[in-house]
């Protein structure tokens, strides 16, 4: 017979293991799926999960997905960790890329290096000014930051497109629904000749960098562990609990903000009605995926980025609809969550009575 | 000035048939909140709903397989929810993100085949009536089934959980899940049911969408509204008569941006579509200002999870 027994304390070799196990079930129920729709699973999974990334090209476009999820997620680490839900970081993405690009369009027949710095920066800003609303909201009038930020995701999406349509669209551009190319001075350079994969990346790896060192080497990293546990402790303990639920917003919202200026300054280099394929949302997932842990945040964008890719190849090569993508990035999520029981709970084999 | 009291009717009418969704999916919720869970997946269970009945509708052609089918399909996406978070004792919020993210990806894949079929026409009750009493004609006949259900729903949902003994069961395990427990109530049974409820309801308030209201299959045509149902709820201060009112200000907010562009009002069109989502925060600012009301009316246990030791 075999017995569920709780464990003493969480482990934490199955605490790194589970997101692994959480992948590897995903691999199986999308094969599952694909069996269902009417496709040879091997073959189906080989198209989305190898096929996209064999070659130099793809490579290259693997990470260039993975960047701004990478980015985003490192950001709302910050906020998940301290247990606050930020989950419009569409939005601050959104709201991120219209002040850069608008600070990019103001420049746009002009050359510089100081360009591009300010456009970066305006981005960041951006997203930090989007993320403050649910964060002050929340802080002084006690206001769901689940529902407010999410509600400005929607907001942040029609303000872009009313820009683009109309006030901010090219006037050269027969009533296309997008702005002027920025100049080259506004672009992040790219890296290699003929990939599209850009400087944005240093960002990313930037903000992991950071990360890694506030959450394990100074006290503000320690804060938010402990109010992440419980927020009466972190009151009894006297930490400014207001202060820390808007610096991490802020936080959070620049890394949103950064995706977004990556988004519109890297191959695009211009502002249009969609700016991201919900990055903002699947970042979540990759937080999560990378249990909120520096590392583990960039294996999971990358792991990630592949759903991205694949459901475009799995479009082109086998007529799998391209949702797909969201279907296995809602999988992981939940064989994550479920593996989690793993944590605090173990089997054990008990003799049978006879 | 003379105006037509009927087209004030119509005006009214239509607010309430785009109230509809929102009541539905807000009464489910409001079940599953006050036993303590809080599911954010309604805007992913909406979806399911939605191309659900309709899928099942333009296959086999019966609407009524189709509306039920599209409650089961509710039911069945939020038992994944159910499961995970009463006996994998999973975190709600990240579960219902889940769902959501899920419940989109899914209604898409399947809804790919179902772009462009026009719908079905839903038949209405009492057409016969239209045009008998000015004013309250409109408002009162030749609607769906389902509107006439909408409306009863909050009050039956009021009865259900003041006067009635699983409705208190139902309270007691959302307010206090151990003493619940310690009166020998099954509470992850009652979760399960509370949950699988909504899941129902939202799955119905789907297929309105899909059916009634709108009847064709756009990917995303829920396009938010299961967000503001679940702001509704905070809204309502899990009161689900306020449901109703909350509900008709958002149908207002939605029917005024056809009106204002039709009257030719010289505002952009994507304020106008932000204004239901802009008054929802205005809304929840001005409700949750006061926390102590708050905490008065929010099921203490909601969003905690609950685990009796074996």
């Amino acid at each position: 017979m075999i017995k569920i027994v709780k464990r003493d304390q969480p482990s934490k070799a199955i605490f790194f293991f589970t997101p692994v196990l959480a992948i590897f079930l995903t691999l199986i129920a999308g094969g599952i799926i694909f069996y269902i729709l009417g496709f040879k699973p091997f073959e189906a999974l080989k198209f989305f999960f190898i096929v996209p990334i064999a070659d130099k090209y793809g490579f290259s476009e693997l990470l260039l997905k993975a960047t701004p999820l990478c980015l985003i997620a490192i950001g709302l680490s910050f906020c998940f960790k301290s247990n606050n839900w930020n989950i419009g970081a569409e939005g601050q993405l959104t709201f991120g890329a219209i002040v850069s690009g608008g600070v990019a369009l103001l420049f746009y027949d002009q050359e510089g290096f100081f360009i591009l710095p300010i456009v970066i920066l305006a981005g960041a800003i951006g997203g930090m000014i989007y993320a403050s609303i649910p964060a002050i909201l929340k802080t002084y009038f006690n206001t769901n930051e689940i529902l407010v930020s999410l509600m400005l995701v929607y907001v942040s999406k029609l303000i872009l497109d009313y820009l683009v349509v109309g006030p901010w669209s090219n006037p050269e551009g027969f009533n296309f629904p997008e702005t002027r190319q920025f100049s080259d001075s506004a672009r992040l350079p790219l890296l290699f000749e003929g990939l599209r994969i850009h400087a944005g990346i240093f960002l990313a790896l930037a903000a992991v960098v950071i990360s890694w060192f506030v959450f394990y080497k100074t006290y503000l990293g320690f804060q938010m562990k402990v109010s992440g546990f419980s927020l009466k402790t972190a009151k009894y303990a006297g930490y400014k609990g207001k202060k820390m639920i808007i610096l991490v917003f802020l936080i959070s919202g620049a890394c949103a903000g950064l995706a977004g200026v990556g988004e519109i300054t890297g191959p695009i280099g211009q502002l249009h009605r969609e700016v991201s394929p919900d990055y903002g949302f699947t970042a979540i997932i990759v937080a999560f995926l990378g249990r909120l842990h520096p590392v583990g945040i960039i294996f999971a964008s990358l792991v990630v980025a592949i759903t991205y890719l694949g459901a475009e190849t799995a479009q082109i090569f086998m007529q799998i609809p391209k949702y797909t993508g969201q279907v296995f990035q809602g999988m992981i999520l939940f064989f994550l969550l479920a593996s989690d029981y793993l944590l605090f709970f173990k089997f054990k084999l008990i003799g049978s009575k006879k | 000035m003379i105006v037509d009291v009927n087209f004030v009717g119509l005006i009214i009418a239509s607010i309430m048939a785009s109230a509809v969704p929102l009541i539905l999916a807000s009464c489910g919720e409001l079940i599953t909140e006050r036993s303590g869970v809080l599911n954010l997946g309604v805007e992913g269970m909406m979806i399911i709903g939605a191309i659900s009945g309709f899928a099942l509708m333009t296959v086999t052609g019966s609407l009524i397989i189709a509306v039920f089918g599209a409650m089961l399909a509710g039911v069945l996406i939020s038992t994944i929810f159910a499961f995970l978070t009463q006996t994998l004792i999973t975190n709600h919020v990240a579960t219902g993100l889940a769902l959501t993210i899920f419940g989109i990806g899914i209604s898409a894949m399947i809804g790919k085949n179902f772009v462009g079929i026009p719908g079905k026409e839903f038949p209405v009750l009492f057409e016969g009536l239209k045009d008998t009493i000015p004013l309250l004609s409109p408002i009162l006949f030749g609607h769906s089934i389902v509107f006439y259900f909408a409306f009863a729903l909050p009050f039956i949902t009021s009865y259900f959980l003041k006067k009635t003994k699983i409705g208190l069961i139902v309270r007691a395990v959302g307010d206090s899940p151990e003493s619940a427990s310690n009166q020998g109530i099954n509470v992850r049974f009652v979760r399960y049911a509370c949950i699988l409820y909504g899941g129902a309801m939202c799955g119905l308030a789907g297929a309105y969408l899909s059916m009634i209201y709108t009847p064709q299959w756009i990917e995303n045509m829920t396009g938010g509204r299961g967000w503001i149902a679940l702001a509704l709820v905070v809204f309502s201060t899990w009161n689900p008569i306020k449901i109703l009112i909350g509900a008709m200000i958002f149908g207002g907010l939605t029917i005024i941006q056809f009106h204002m562009q039709a009257i030719g009002v010289r505002i952009p069109v994507q304020f106008l579509t932000a204004l239901p989502y802009i008054v929802t925060i205005i809304v929840l600012v001005v409700i949750s200002r006061d926390s102590r009301k708050i905490r008065l009316s929010t099921p203490s246990s909601l969003g905690k999870s609950f685990h009796k030791d074996n």
